[in-house]
């Protein structure tokens, strides 16, 4: 029997530990405790979060596979779909950044291939503390090193990501990522295993010590000062082992020869099996003996639970057996059967050989549950509470103090070059240049972009990704937050002529067992559905990181999402963000004097506290169509969201990108810095060609969008009348030198 | 015009479908010879291309040279006939001694992936024999190991044979004397850096790669 202080130590509850008993009519051996612990911990059973994340709207008629299945997948026409995912990997790039970075690119892309799809593209969100502490520093470099180390060598690019700095991520640092893949539709499969007698074959590396508990140990608890013993809990990657299993097992759904393939991931091969047979109804029998090992006398839980990286299990007829270990042979994977499916609706686990009922075999049974109990976990529905200071917070507007340091006729040129010297808002090239971001040649706008614009091989249309988080929003606020991360993601897909098609999550919290937490997590999920279902954007899948937290302090909510939208023309590049002489600049959206969360208020002059923007769900409808009707006709020549630093940040950076200046007056109805450096939401800058203005701002009108014309492109000054005037030159020198000078690198 | 280009792979490499696209852009047909092959059939020209072979394990291009494939790939070069190496291909083909030279970590010991400004420096290879010295061309580059490296003699050997094939504008990596690509004597294999097959259409951003490619598919 296992004693009170093992099962604590894998992170079972009491009743937890009740529950199993009372599943299996008796209690669990080692290994089996082990098992239910990985399974039915937070980071694989969502069992804070599952109640809340019904209330998402998930359907579409486009949508082939919602949540739940490794990965997302839509319908995207001419026989194509795409699978999608996003991930955190959080914890283990806390502790080992380059590894803890690197296996989660390898986790997602088998997550994406084990449905059929070539993964074609990967973009990474990351945040990170202030870039004054050393460990910081190590962090992002070994980070961003553990991405391009990995992605670039397992062929798949890196085509997008943010790069945010907030000091609430210092010693948490969140690494999300982001994988899509294409498929033709008939390619599509699920993890299933089906028909008796039908053999269950490992594939890929050999299974060692690494990674056991990854998932209880590492994911779902929060961080203390023991947290650098848990790095024998990071896995270890090998992208060129990976980049085989990607053939190989493409070839063998090509060929026919997989009736299914899962991921091994958290929980290893129990989680696998158990998850693929349970999803049939059947059984399935392991031998554990049969399991390669990279090390010797490893007992059965190392053996079952491993995290080892690069490993998959496919489900086979015997027939096919040897074409299968053919195909495996020819691109050096290493394949072994492990396995059988059987009809007892069990999944058992033998030392040495199963092959039937009698008591012989019996004896070596090791291990002997019900398949779909280990996907039964606990479903909590965890107190929530508001903070107390919530209401002050939200009355505690900067406004009025920003609006008294700096009233009209001050010059903000200065402000301006704070801004774009910050590392969140300078140019993150720096970290992009290392990733490869262009093979396979769909890669038609890069990362740097509002959003990044893929060409879909032997069509005439484009996809447009957009990955984005408003964290400091949803501290203020987090249903508003929320529903503004959506808001950015869409409009910057917008901004590439893009229809939204579907959203994936990746909601990193803190310790769900603080109800503050989860009231804000309860609050995220309603402002999201509620922008999701005004946009008419399915949530096709996403991934809950809890017990972000260090020494009992939580992050700022952060739920991230990425908005994958379709172009029905892609003939050209969209216009990008670059000003070019002797053309309108046109403002699209209202601007309000809205401070809270701003980097502005917050980053340049420390001012915390307010209500975010306004995030005005149609205003964002009227806004995302007009821009998308304007961008496919092509009648503006660059467009630019505006976003973190306001219509300050937005027109520098499209004179940056230009080379060239531009001489403005700024709106008269709203004060000054409030129209340079309020985040209103909503609101995008335009150019456009002279002949074209009247049929814009008409187009702008009948949309019921406001439209400005504010001035016109040219020169080598980017000038606001009576608020900002500075060198183009200069600019682009802050706003370039921002991330290497806070990182210390030479460039 | 070489209407057959064998496109050898070797697990790890990962830029052979972006070199079919390309050069079946240019009306060529190629075909994927796997590296347990020891053939390379009727084909007229070969391409290595780039990616990380054998995951670049012990050193970039290092195991890859003792591939089945390469005896056939060393034969039809000694032949005459027109091999072309693109970064991880470049390396295997150092490495295997079909060019001078070795490529190194980057000088700023950090991967790069950027498009950078090229100049011809030899229209005597297979690669540019087509192009005027001096052209200038846009092309990207994505590695880490691309910092160009040989002795003396070797670099006063090739720039007598007139074997520095391209050179970057504004040296991205650190390699010697600028070389972005070079060839051997008889000027039939080449080796570049930067890949042409990402310069291989308008919406991509630049279509300079094409230059290079359709005169490595010109008749000899």
């Amino acid at each position: 029997m296992i004693d009170k202080a093992t099962y604590q130590a894998l992170g079972l509850t009491d009743d937890e530990y009740e529950a199993i008993v009372e599943l299996l009519g008796r209690h669990p051996n080692e290994l089996e405790v082990a098992m239910y612990s990985v399974m039915w911990s937070e980071h694989c059973s969502y069992k804070s979060s599952k109640v809340h994340l019904r209330r998402l709207p998930t359907t579409a008629p486009w949508v082939l596979v919602g949540p739940g299945e490794g990965a997302g997948v839509i319908d995207i026409g001419d026989d194509l779909a795409i699978a999608v995912r996003i991930e955190s990997h959080n914890h283990p790039s806390a502790i080992e950044p380059y590894q803890g970075a690197a296996t989660g690119v390898g986790g997602i892309i088998r997550d994406i291939f084990s449905m059929g799809a070539r993964p074609i593209a990967l973009m990474d969100p990351l945040r990170f503390g202030s870039l004054d502490d050393a460990r910081t520093r190590y962090l992002v470099e070994g980070v961003v090193a553990g991405i391009s180390g990995y992605g670039n060598s397992v062929g798949v690019p890196t085509v997008g990501g943010e790069l945010v700095f907030d000091d609430c991520y210092r010693e948490n640092p969140l690494v999300n990522v982001f994988c899509l893949g294409i498929l033709p539709k008939s390619r599509l499969v699920l993890a299933r295993a089906e028909g008796v007698g039908n053999l269950a074959v490992l594939l890929g590396s050999a299974t060692g010590r690494d990674g056991i508990g990854g998932a209880s140990v590492l994911a779902s608890a929060g961080f203390d000062d023991s947290s650098a013993t848990k790095r024998p809990s990071v896995q270890v990657g090998d992208p060129f082992e990976e980049k085989r299993l990607i053939e190989a097992c493409l070839e063998l759904l090509d060929e026919g020869l997989a009736l299914g393939v899962q991921d091994l991931g958290a929980a290893g091969l129990s989680c696998a099996a158990a998850e693929t047979a349970a999803a049939t109804g059947a059984g399935m029998d392991v031998d554990f003996t049969q399991v390669p090992q990279r090390e010797p006398n490893m007992n059965p839980i190392e053996i079952m639970t491993s995290e080892s990286q690069e490993r998959m299990l496919a489900i086979v007829t015997p027939e096919n057996l040897d074409r299968v270990l053919a195909l495996c042979a020819r691109w050096e994977v290493r394949a072994n059967v492990v396995g059988h499916v059987t009809d007892t609706g069990r999944f058992r686990i033998f030392s040495g050989s199963f092959t039937g009922n009698d008591p012989a075999d019996m004896s070596r049974c090791v291990a002997d549950i019900p398949c779909a109990s280990l996907g039964q976990g606990p479903v909590y529905e965890r107190p929530q509470a508001r903070p107390l200071d919530h209401a002050e917070v939200l009355l505690a507007d900067p406004a009025p103090e920003l609006l008294a340091m700096f009233p009209d006729g001050t010059d903000l040129s200065g402000e301006l070059l704070r801004l774009l010297s910050t590392p969140t808002i300078g140019d993150s090239s720096w970290v992009w240049r290392q990733y490869d971001h262009q093979l396979f040649l769909n890669t038609v706008v890069g990362p740097g972009g509002d959003a990044t614009v893929l060409r879909l091989p032997d069509t005439e249309r484009g996809l447009a990704l957009s990955v984005d988080g408003k964290a400091r929003f949803c501290r203020l606020d987090p249903r508003t937050g929320a529903r503004l991360g959506v808001l950015e993601a869409a409009r910057n897909v917008a901004c590439s002529g893009a229809e939204p098609r579907a959203l994936v999550n990746c909601l990193n919290f803190g310790n769900p067992e603080h109800p503050e937490v989860m009231w804000q997590f309860s609050q995220a999920v309603d402002g999201m559905s509620e922008a999701c279902s005004a946009l008419g954007i399915p949530v096709i899948g996403g991934n809950v990181s809890f017990y972000n937290e260090s020494r009992g302090a939580d992050i700022d909510p952060t739920p991230v999402v990425g908005v994958i939208g379709v172009i029905d023309s892609l003939a050209a590049p969209p216009p990008g963000m670059a000003f070019s002489p002797g053309e309108h600049v046109v403002t699209l959206g209202t601007t309000l004097a809205e401070f809270g969360g701003s980097e502005w208020a917050y980053v340049v002059h420390g001012i915390d506290g307010g209500s975010p923007p306004v995030a005005d769900l149609d205003a964002a409808r009227y806004l995302h169509g007009l821009i998308r009707d304007l961008v496919s006709r092509r009648v503006v020549s660059a467009v630019h969201d505006v976003s973190d630093g306001g219509y300050g940040v937005a027109l520098a950076e499209m004179a940056i990108a230009g080379g060239v200046g531009a001489s403005l007056i700024p709106e008269d109805d709203q004060s000054h810095a409030a129209w340079c450096f309020s985040e209103s939401a909503s609101r995008i800058v335009v150019t456009v060609p002279p002949e074209k203005l009247s049929e814009v701002l008409t187009a702008a009108a009948d949309a019921k969008v406001t439209a400005r014309d504010c001035g016109t492109t040219g020169g080598t000054r980017l000038i606001v009348n009576g608020v900002f005037d500075v060198a183009v030159s200069d600019l682009a020198t802050t706003w370039r030198s921002a991330v290497p000078l806070a990182l210390g690198v030479n460039e | 015009m070489a209407r057959r280009v064998a496109v050898v792979v070797f697990p790890g490499t990962n830029c052979e479908l972006d070199v079919a696209r390309a050069i079946s852009s240019l009306g060529a047909h190629t075909e994927s010879v796997f590296h347990l092959e020891d053939s390379l059939g009727s084909a007229e020209a070969v391409i290595i291309p780039g990616g990380f072979a054998h995951g670049d394990y012990l050193r970039t291009g290092a195991l890859a040279q003792f591939s089945p494939i390469m005896e056939s790939v060393s034969a039809f070069a000694a032949a005459g006939g027109p091999v072309l190496g693109i970064c991880n291909g470049f390396q295997i083909l150092t490495e295997t001694g079909l060019l001078p030279g070795a490529l190194q970590k980057n000088a700023g010991l950090k991967f790069l992936c950027a498009s950078v400004g090229l100049s011809v420096a030899s229209n005597r290879s297979v690669l540019t024999r087509t192009t005027t010295v001096g052209d200038q061309l846009q092309i990207p580059i994505n590695h880490f190991e691309g910092n160009y490296i040989c002795d003396r003699e070797t670099l006063a050997q090739m720039k007598a044979n007139d074997q520095i094939v391209l050179r970057y504008t504004d040296n991205p990596n650190g390699s010697l004397d600028d070389i972005a690509g070079v060839s051997n004597e008889a000027g039939n294999v080449v080796g570049l850096m930067p890949h042409p097959e990402r310069a291989s259409a308008e919406i991509l951003g630049s279509v300079d790669g094409l230059v290079l490619l359709e005169s490595f598919l010109a008749p000899l």
